[in-house]
């Protein structure tokens, strides 16, 4: 069923803007499933990288509860793989901890641009739905503001105008991710003997492909390219430096800024209004 | 124990970046040119993690044809804009990648 249904139901999900129940508010239940829904691409991400994860970090000597707790605890891909490479060649907690934050600072921008899209709610859900962001579900959580956003609130500029994301759906979404990367961990421990190096059946290549597919079907106008390419290029070069994850929070602030260049002005329709808008009767069309 | 500690601090820092700008931000009203900013950084995050992913997967540039990660992104890529889904670019990027570490 996940081989056909349940990815183009996915997508078809995300993709269409015309689904009209999006915006009228709908049961709690309903918004939860919605969610789940819409985390099943990264489901198919994590599930494999978290197997990668469970192996190396078995190989490193960790004991199997301790790689999955980190999953439970810390959830935070990147952070966890560095940390058990740190554990393994004997580095201080004092250093992991530090290293740790370092590499989850981006986290901070996710945050900040979610912030505005949250329908207003108690801070003990606040609390939890900051503890499971994460890159891709911040990725996949912006799609679905911006199916909102053609769908209810054309010019998409004013938080509180209508694509404002309920609880459920945000909860559904992360703990569905989340969920995978726990269970996707505890497989790569429990075969860890079995499956030796991840990198034979291309398990760590899934996650640059979803990041690769994300971002080919996120470009839809000038400005996305033009931040896109900048990003890229501001990246590329802080990693040749010898910068690590940490040059995502500069390339993504520098690309933002320059994608400001491309805001039109008010009185004419936007620049990517247009493209997101003729995007739709293509992917309305349906799965192939 | 040492890693109940040790985790436990690790979710700590990881949190803080996570929750702070939820509970300053969220409720407030913010000008329509910083949520414009904001706009802009799904697709930033995403190029800016896969561009070095892929054109320098060892920390240093490779353009040439034995760098199965770019190889591989060309595919994936187009897959991924043939099909408009997401899961079937993950399948094909871990597939043609386990093929192309095979052949070579």
């Amino acid at each position: 069923m996940r081989d056909d249904a349940g990815p183009a139901l996915g997508e078809e999900a995300v993709n269409d803007v015309t689904e009209p129940n999006e915006v009228h508010p709908r049961s709690p239940d309903m918004t939860w499933r919605h969610g789940a829904r819409e985390a099943l691409p990264i489901v198919f991400g994590y599930v494999p990288i978290g197997i990668a994860y469970g192996v190396l970090g078995t190989a490193a000597g960790l004991p199997g509860w301790a790689v999955i707790a980190m999953s439970v605890v810390v959830y935070a891909g990147s952070a966890q793989f560095i940390a058990v490479s740190l554990l393994a060649s004997g580095a201080t907690a004092v250093a992991i901890v530090a290293t740790t934050f370092l590499v989850n600072l981006r986290h901070i921008l996710y945050a900040s641009a979610l912030s505005p899209r949250l329908q207003r709610m108690s801070r003990g859900r606040l609390a939890w739905l900051a503890a499971e962001l994460t890159d891709e579900s911040f990725v996949m959580i912006s799609r679905v503001i911006g199916s909102r956003r053609t769908s209810i609130d054309p010019t998409g500029a004013e938080a509180g105008a209508g694509g404002m994301l309920p609880f459920g759906l945000v909860a559904g979404l992360q703990g569905t991710a989340q969920l995978s990367w726990v269970a996707g961990s505890a497989l790569g421990v429990a075969a860890g003997s079995f499956i030796g190096e991840p990198a034979r059946y291309g398990l760590d290549y899934a996650l640059v492909a979803m990041f690769l597919g994300l971002l080919a079907l996120q470009i839809h106008g000038r400005r996305e390219v033009a931040v896109a390419f900048t990003a890229g290029l501001v990246a590329l070069g802080l990693r040749l430096l010898g910068m690590g994850t940490s040059g995502v929070i500069p390339a993504t602030l520098i690309a933002s800024a320059v994608g400001l260049l491309f805001v039109p002005p008010p009185g004419r329709a936007g620049d990517d209004l247009p493209a997101a808008a003729t995007s739709s009767p293509g992917s309305a069309g349906g799965p192939r | 124990m040492r890693y109940a500690a040790l985790f436990a601090a690790m979710a700590f820092v990881t949190y803080l970046p996570r929750a702070l700008p939820f509970f300053v931000l969220s409720g407030r009203k913010l000008p329509p040119r910083l949520l414009r900013f904001f706009e802009g950084f799904p697709v930033a995050v995403l190029a800016a993690f896969v561009t070095p992913l892929i054109l320098a997967p060892g920390g240093h540039l490779e353009l040439n044809l034995s760098n199965l990660d770019l190889l591989v992104a060309i595919p994936t890529t187009l897959v991924a804009l043939r099909t408009r889904s997401l899961i079937a670019a993950v399948v094909a990027g871990a597939v043609l990648m386990m093929m192309a570490r095979a052949v070579n």
